[in-house]
């Protein structure tokens, strides 16, 4: 079994590891790093509470290695908070009531501020397919729209566009 | 859930690539997008003592035609299909299956080769490209030869790719004018697997008849059923509604999917029909229009 050593960013910071082959991305952020914001749900590429952004781009992180990550930059839950304010998404999720057990709230955030960042300002129907790989067994989905229809008006209003670069696949493809 | 232990490579080349396939042969597993083969590595349904990630090697993802033919890189992934806008207005077979391939998470890792070299008849690629009569390019220690799709799936997850050879390309023959394509797909939530699934795709004479017509079938069997007896049904026949109809039922029964918690065998083949159905109606009108 071979190990590796990696360098990955992650909100912002240069970490260094030495990882076995085999060792998840989720693995590597909450073991080795000790960032536990990033939820393992069903370990199975299903529930997607483990999404993160992989330069920018939501991927669930139990279905990545940590080594396929070397040298990319992540950002998890923890990075979005900015200078003790909350990001306009997080804000979403706390005045909608967008969450209620909370399990799945890291991933649905995460995957809700790579929607705005593509997409400043998108329909009800398009929330809903952005987030269709994120399952939420609590809220009935109704308040994490209306989290993230806020946090689309309050970020459209701030001129910001997220946490993130919109950096997708679909960018780097169509080069 | 953790995966046995293997030895990870990340080539910078394909002729890097395919020697450390070469040197492994039977022991190494080519690694795309990861999301069919890293559940299946943590499942422990499957294991490979050696990964061979092809993701770092560049010039692998794009879309393009050119000559005669659309071109996708192996690794492009299924988020950038869906996003093309050359797919979308060309294609639109190609962006109905993108669409509904796992969910977009997923999407964003999957790629289309893998897609199609994983070799499973659940996948929806294989469908859609046995009704394109695509092509895919393999890269091994002697070269590249081209595969014809039917050719490509040999049975349950074994396709005709070598152990030392690698998936490039997928080549697409450009339709002519009067042509289009559909995939009608039945699944029980967002990311699962079909319980049926149709891929259609027609090119009409200028006075409406069928001049071509491919049809396949998505996890109706061991392998992606290509629907041979109902393309050459449709042949020369115009595309009224009880042609289609006919059609579809001949394709159903060259199906022969197994029951499982989607639904017995009688249901996924009556499923299939619908499916075909569907996809044939959507890809005669789509065709109408160009």
């Amino acid at each position: 079994m071979s190990t590796h050593d990696i360098q990955v960013t992650v909100n912002g910071v240069a970490y260094q590891a030495q990882v076995e082959a085999r060792l998840l991305l989720v693995h590597l952020l909450r073991e080795n790093l000790r960032l536990t914001g990033t939820h393992i749900g069903c370990d199975t590429t299903h529930c997607g509470a483990c999404t993160v952004l992989l330069d920018g781009t939501p991927v669930k992180s139990c279905t990545v290695l940590a080594v396929q990550a070397d040298g990319r930059k992540i950002t998890t839950v923890e990075g979005l908070e900015k200078d003790g304010k909350l990001h306009p998404v997080q804000q979403g999720f706390t005045d909608q009531h967008g969450l209620q057990c909370g399990y799945c709230t890291p991933g649905m955030m995460l995957t809700s501020c790579a929607l705005l960042a593509r997409n400043p300002n998108p329909s009800e129907l398009e929330i809903r397919e952005a987030i269709s790989g994120n399952l939420c067994r609590c809220t009935g989905y109704v308040n994490i729209v209306k989290a993230v229809r806020q946090a689309a008006e309050r970020m459209r209003a701030e001129g910001s566009s997220g946490a993130e670069a919109p950096r997708t696949a679909a960018a780097a493809a169509s080069r | 859930m953790i995966p046995s232990g293997f030895d990870y490579h990340a080539p910078a080349t394909l002729p890097e690539a395919i020697a450390l396939l070469r040197e492994h042969r039977d022991d190494a597993k080519v690694l795309s997008g990861g999301q069919s083969l890293l559940p299946l590595l943590k499942l422990r349904l499957g294991s490979a003592a050696h990964l061979v990630d092809i993701g770092r090697i560049p010039g692998l993802e794009y879309v393009r035609e050119e000559r005669g033919m659309l071109r996708i890189g192996a690794c492009t992934r299924e988020a950038a299909l869906e996003d093309s806008e050359l797919v979308r207005t060309r294609y639109p077979i190609l962006h109905d299956t993108a669409r509904v391939i796992a969910d977009p998470i997923v999407r964003n890792r999957a790629t289309v080769g893998g897609n199609l070299a994983h070799g499973d008849p659940g996948n929806d690629h294989p469908a859609t490209m046995l009704a394109l009569g695509a092509e895919v390019v393999a890269v091994g220690p002697e070269g590249e030869r081209v595969i014809p799709i039917d050719k490509l799936f040999v049975g349950l997850f074994a396709t005709a790719l070598r152990p030392d050879e690698i998936l490039t390309e997928i080549r697409i023959p450009v339709p002519g004018s009067r042509s289009g394509g559909a995939y009608q797909k039945l699944e029980r939530k967002v990311g699962d697997y079909a319980t049926a699934a149709a891929a259609a795709q027609v090119t009409l004479t200028a006075s409406g008849t069928i001049e071509r017509a491919g049809l396949g079938l998505t996890n109706a069997g061991k392998t992606p059923v290509h629907a041979t007896a109902a393309e050459a049904y449709l042949r020369g026949r115009k595309p009224d509604a009880a042609t289609l109809a006919e059609a579809a039922r001949i394709a159903a029964q060259g199906a022969s999917p197994t029951a499982d918690r989607r639904g017995a065998v009688e249901y996924k083949r009556e499923m299939a029909r619908v499916m075909a159905a569907r996809a044939l109606a959507q890809a005669v009108e789509r065709a109408g229009r160009n």
